[in-house]
């Protein structure tokens, strides 16, 4: 395993992303691996967000398309695109971003519960908040971005 | 002191837990099956000291004592019977058959260690 | 390494399930009528070794009801009790609740009073057992002898101990009797009581020690014995030689020698006797608290008045051991008020007291104690013993050489294998695509690589592989359940219990057979009356066979009832519209009506069999293990469900086929027969359903595109390629596909632990290319497609 470098207790290490042409992070602990993208291999009936599963040295990884996930403007599938393979409670996942921008670790205190107005779908899927260089990282919920097990969308 | 302990026991995860208990308290554990495993392991081996269960298929463990008893060069060794039964009755019965003294299941580690050195040193 | 103890617990768990099958092995043999002694002591056992390892893990209600359970069994086996049929019912019931216990222990869910409750009840109508007092578990600090104490009625279970006979010795002192003068019960209060003084006291004990030739018979060592009082604290030890017999007079395998012993200690009493524990009985012993006045030394004990030599202790191993400090030579008295209150009884070895004591003569004064070791005496004076007769006749079965591994590395070895499989198949690929010919030494070492790899793919898969007789076991228990609930004597008859079946087949077949049993004793076997009015025997048969058949397991579920009754079956399914009215059905189509979703209904079905479960679900269930099943019925002999099921379910024979751009596995045991379509096969029975004409029948068409969401349906199906997937049932499917491309084996992969369940879709696989390939689950996508089609193209599917 790789031996992550204890952070004081009062820091958390993200790592950030761009998707839909906005800032987002998720916690490194949570990350496996990066890797391109791939032909994904579509499922009848999943949500739109689904991109389908892909194999990833021979296990079913499920890809979601995090902009569609988010609402978020959709961009052209490209050779560019990035997988984030996230690790949540057992279940494994990819997450299609636009770009992997940079490991930050920011001070828990900096963080920032949303703001609790938006009716926005996406404030769903925001668990923190926090500034970096004058930009706004948002921390995702992986728990409301993961799609709901044994889903069956009909 | 280091003892060399013959456990007999039909249970594999009473063995396990024997094992366990000696091995971690130093002494070096031999096991059998049942009796007649016992006896065949006493060919090989000379314990300090034997532990055996009392229900066990083919010979049992007043059999496998009366029969350790008998033979010369195994009189002496001291036995411990382990048993849920902690009947007086059980106990006359085991020291009629030749036993030493009795560890009552389940037994705790750090008193049967106790029990081995109060009969074996 | 994990906590050798959870590794202990996990495995205790699995040695449970294995004496629960002995335990039932058992008590079929009893019920048989087949069990001799050695049965019933296996019937013992297991229940008695259940209850140690559970004690062991603090299981206390898991004991508790095996406790119950094992005092009758000893009814049984020492013949207190002869059981009869019905004492054996309860015994199964027990046997059942035990199983439950284990498993909820296991699982670590609530175990409810209403688990065993009316089992227990049923058992002490049976034998007359009493509550008992509960029974310690749990470890306790205070010492085994005070365990001992309070356990000494529960070993017998049957009841109270005789009376202690405590015949009126003419011990060293009355005091010694007066613990044992009182019930058994008071004891505990003494001896906090004694703790009490002890601790008020502070000082420590003098303990004079008495050994009887037995003791050393016994192998106890008084030697080891002061060891461990050393250990306790500050120990002097006087060998009082004032009993050993003139040299021509001693006898070997007697002891002479007594002591007397000063502890000074803070620890209890209590621990001091446990000390003593094993040689209670052996010996004369007194223990008592050391006071002021004691240590003024105004009262004198028995037998300590007589010459003495004091022998230091042996230094031993330990070189902790400190000067020892000597109290006044005079052997400390105790006063009478405080004498002992809790001396051990003396009634294992009642002559000891009134042994003639030899004259005195000089005693090596500091010889170490060195125990006769009186092997004739000790063979003697032992029972004698049916020991070696005692090996059973017929030897019990001896375990082969196992094992034992952790599933999960099982598991990665059979991924591993799969992903080989893939590999290969990847690089089959490329060489085809290189365009090698097939003589070349590529191929042919291929082909040797392909046949290795099969042959490593076999033997792992039989590593996985199981007897079903666990399962067989369980089904013994519903036909009981069942067959009570209803009324009906039933017998459960197996065959082929060893034959092996992958572990998951075996966990997951044991719903639908678990359904199927209650459906044979429920619906396939007459009622008792009616069977004795026919002229069968009262007890009906359910049989249950399992065997390998052709690279599968078949297993077959056959009662000798009256078979299906079909007219009543037809009637029933054409009431509900699942077959018109004129449609002409062959006996075996009818008796696949009983598959039908929609078929059984809660008007219909017993309260038994209920559950609102279906037959359908019992045949979905096998078509998701990649199974088949199957009817046959003898109208008055009775019917037989065979259920036939691949070897593994890790791999899946396929064919692969392309629709819509995508790959896609359909299982080949799905596929009846592929065929092109021509014009006329196709008709359209509305505006979106179309069925296709097959020799005389009808079986609609599904666009496999088109149920998947991939694409809308085609205008025309004229020419295209379908595949006729379906069962022996009749419940049939035409599926359109672009394509086909292959048939292959395919190593699967599930889908429900990465992402969850996808209607139409079984699992997924890696194709050659590296894509991952779905595996369709047709009959979901068949009863996915009749949600929408309504039922008007499957009653006419049937009228084929």
């Amino acid at each position: 395993m790789n031996d992550i470098t204890k952070q004081p207790d009062s820091a958390i290490e993200l790592l950030s992303f761009r998707v839909g042409g906005q800032d987002y992070s998720v916690d490194i602990m949570s990350v496996r691996e990066i890797r391109g993208s791939a032909k994904a291999t579509s499922l009848p009936h999943a949500p739109a967000f689904v991109r389908g599963v892909i194999n990833l040295r021979g296990t079913v990884l499920p890809i979601i398309d995090l902009a569609a996930r988010l609402g978020l403007e959709t961009g052209q599938d490209t050779e560019r695109n990035v997988i984030i393979v996230v690790d949540l409670g057992g279940r494994t996942a990819g997450l299609m971003v636009d770009a992997v921008s940079d490991i930050l670790a920011i001070p828990t205190d900096e963080m920032q519960p949303p703001p609790d107005l938006a009716a926005d779908d996406a404030r769903t899927f925001v668990s923190a908040l926090t500034i970096v260089d004058g930009r706004m990282i948002r921390v995702l919920d992986l728990n409301a971005v993961m799609p709901p097990q044994g889903e069956e969308a009909a | 002191m280091s003892l060399e302990v013959l456990a007999v026991d039909d249970s594999r995860t009473m063995r396990d837990m024997l094992n366990l208990a000696l091995s971690s308290a130093g002494f070096t554990a031999h096991l059998a099956d049942d009796g007649l495993h016992g006896l065949e392991v006493l060919e090989d081996i000379e314990p300090d000291v034997i532990i055996t269960d009392i229900n066990m298929p083919r010979l049992d463990g007043f059999g496998f004592i009366d029969a350790v008893r008998r033979e010369e060069k195994w009189a002496r060794i001291p036995i411990l019977v382990l048993t849920t039964e902690s009947a007086d009755e059980l106990k006359a019965k085991a020291r009629a058959a030749g036993a030493t003294g009795w560890i009552v299941k389940p037994f705790d580690p750090a008193k049967l260690v106790k029990a081995l050195q109060m009969v074996a040193g | 390494m994990s906590d050798p103890m959870a590794e202990i617990r996990a495995s205790f768990f699995i040695e449970c399930e294995e004496l629960l099958e002995s335990l039932q092995d058992g008590l079929q043999m009893m019920d048989d009528g087949e069990s001799d002694s050695e049965t019933i002591n296996i019937v013992f056992r297991a229940v008695h070794s259940i209850k140690g390892g559970a004690g062991a893990f603090g299981l206390n209600d898991l004991v508790h009801f095996a406790h119950r359970f094992e005092t009758a069994m000893d009814e049984v086996r020492t013949g207190r009790f002869v059981p009869d049929g019905e004492a054996i019912k309860i015994f199964f019931a027990c046997a059942d609740v035990l199983g439950d216990l284990v498993r909820a222990s296991r699982d670590e869910t609530p175990i409810l009073d209403e688990m065993t409750a009316p089992v227990l009840d049923s058992l002490e109508r049976l034998v007359g057992m009493e509550e008992e007092v509960e029974e310690e578990v749990e470890f306790v600090p205070a010492g085994i002898a005070l365990d001992l104490g309070g356990l000494g009625d529960l070993g017998g279970g049957m009841g109270d101990l005789p009376p202690l006979d405590l015949p009126a010795l003419d011990m060293p002192s009355p005091d010694l009797l007066s613990a044992d003068g009182l019930p058994e019960g008071s004891e505990t209060p003494d001896v906090a009581g004694d703790n009490d003084a002890q601790a008020a006291l502070g000082k420590g004990f003098k303990i004079h020690f008495l050994p009887e030739p037995a003791l050393f018979i016994s192998g106890n060592e008084p030697l080891y014995l002061f060891r461990a009082l050393r250990d306790l604290g500050d120990l002097t030890v006087r060998c009082d030689t004032s009993r050993l017999p003139a040299a021509e007079a001693l006898a070997a395998e007697t002891g002479y020698l007594s002591w007397s012993l000063v502890l000074l200690t803070e620890e209890p009493e209590t621990a001091v006797r446990d000390v003593f524990e094993f040689v209670d009985g052996l010996c004369v012993l007194t223990i008592e608290p050391i006071t002021n006045a004691a240590l003024d030394g105004s009262m004198a004990l028995p037998d300590l008045d007589v010459p003495s030599a004091q022998i230091p202790l042996a230094p031993g191993d330990s070189a902790e051991t400190a000067p020892v400090e000597t109290i006044a030579a005079e052997a400390p008295p105790s006063s009478p008020a405080q004498a002992a209150p809790a001396a051990l009884p003396d009634r294992l070895a009642p002559g000891a007291a009134a042994a003639p004591i030899p004259a005195p003569i000089p005693a090596p004064a500091a010889a170490p104690v060195a125990p006769p070791a009186p092997i004739e005496s000790a063979a003697e004076s032992t029972e004698p013993s049916d020991a070696p007769s005692r090996e059973a006749k017929n030897a019990p079965t001896q375990p082969r050489a196992t094992v034992r591994v952790d599933l999960e590395r099982v598991d990665r070895l059979v991924n591993l294998v799969g992903e080989l499989v893939i590999n290969q198949a990847m690089l089959s690929q490329s060489v085809t695509e290189a365009g090698l010919p097939a003589n070349s030494a590529v191929s042919t070492g291929l082909e040797e690589f392909l046949q290795l790899t099969r042959d490593i793919q076999e033997s792992v898969m039989m590593i996985r592989a199981q007897p079903i007789k666990s399962l067989f076991q369980r089904m013994g228990r519903i036909v009981r359940e069942a067959s009570a609930a209803v009324n009906k004597d039933v017998r459960l008859h197996t065959d082929g219990e060893n034959t092996e079946v992958d572990k998951t087949v075996i966990e997951r077949l044991a719903d639908p057979l678990t359904h199927m049993i209650r459906n044979a004793v429920d619906h396939g076997l007459e009622t008792t009356e009616k069977r004795v009015a026919s002229g069968k025997p009262r007890n009906g048969h359910v049989t249950l066979t399992a065997q390998h058949r052709s690279g599968r397991i078949v297993i077959d579920v056959s009662d000798d009832g009256g078979g299906i009754n079909r007219p009543r079956v037809l009637e029933k399914a054409i009431e509900k519209g699942l077959v018109s009215p004129e449609a002409q059905l062959s006996d075996g189509e009818i008796d696949n009506l009983l598959f039908l979703p929609g078929f059984s209904t809660a008007a219909e079905v017993s309260a038994l069999s209920g559950r609102g479960v279906g037959m359908d679900v019992v045949k979905s269930s096998i078509q998701s293990l990649g199974g088949r099943i199957a009817i046959t019925s003898v109208e008055g002999k009775g019917t037989t469900f065979s259920i036939s099921l691949p070897l593994t379910l890790a791999v899946l024979d396929g064919m692969v086929v392309r629709v819509a751009g995508e790959t896609l596995v359909v299982p080949l045991n799905a596929i009846l027969e592929t065929l092109t379509l021509t014009d006329d096969d196709i008709k359209q029975l509305g505006p979106e359903t179309h069925v296709v004409q097959l020799r005389g029948g009808f079986v609609p068409l599904l666009d496999l595109g088109a149920e998947l969401g991939y694409r809308t349906p085609e205008q025309s199906y004229v020419g295209g390629i379908v595949l006729l997937i379906g069962q022996e049932d009749g419940h049939r499917a035409a599926l359109v596909v672009d394509a086909i491309e292959d048939q292959r084996q395919v190593v699967i992969k599930g889908l429900e632990g990465s992402y969850g369940r996808v209607p139409g879709i079984a699992a997924a696989t890696i194709l050659g290319d590296g894509q991952i390939a779905l595996i369709l689950d047709p009959m979901d996508l068949i009863s996915q497609a009749s949600g929408r089609t309504k039922d008007r193209s499957l009653s006419l599917s049937h009228a084929g």
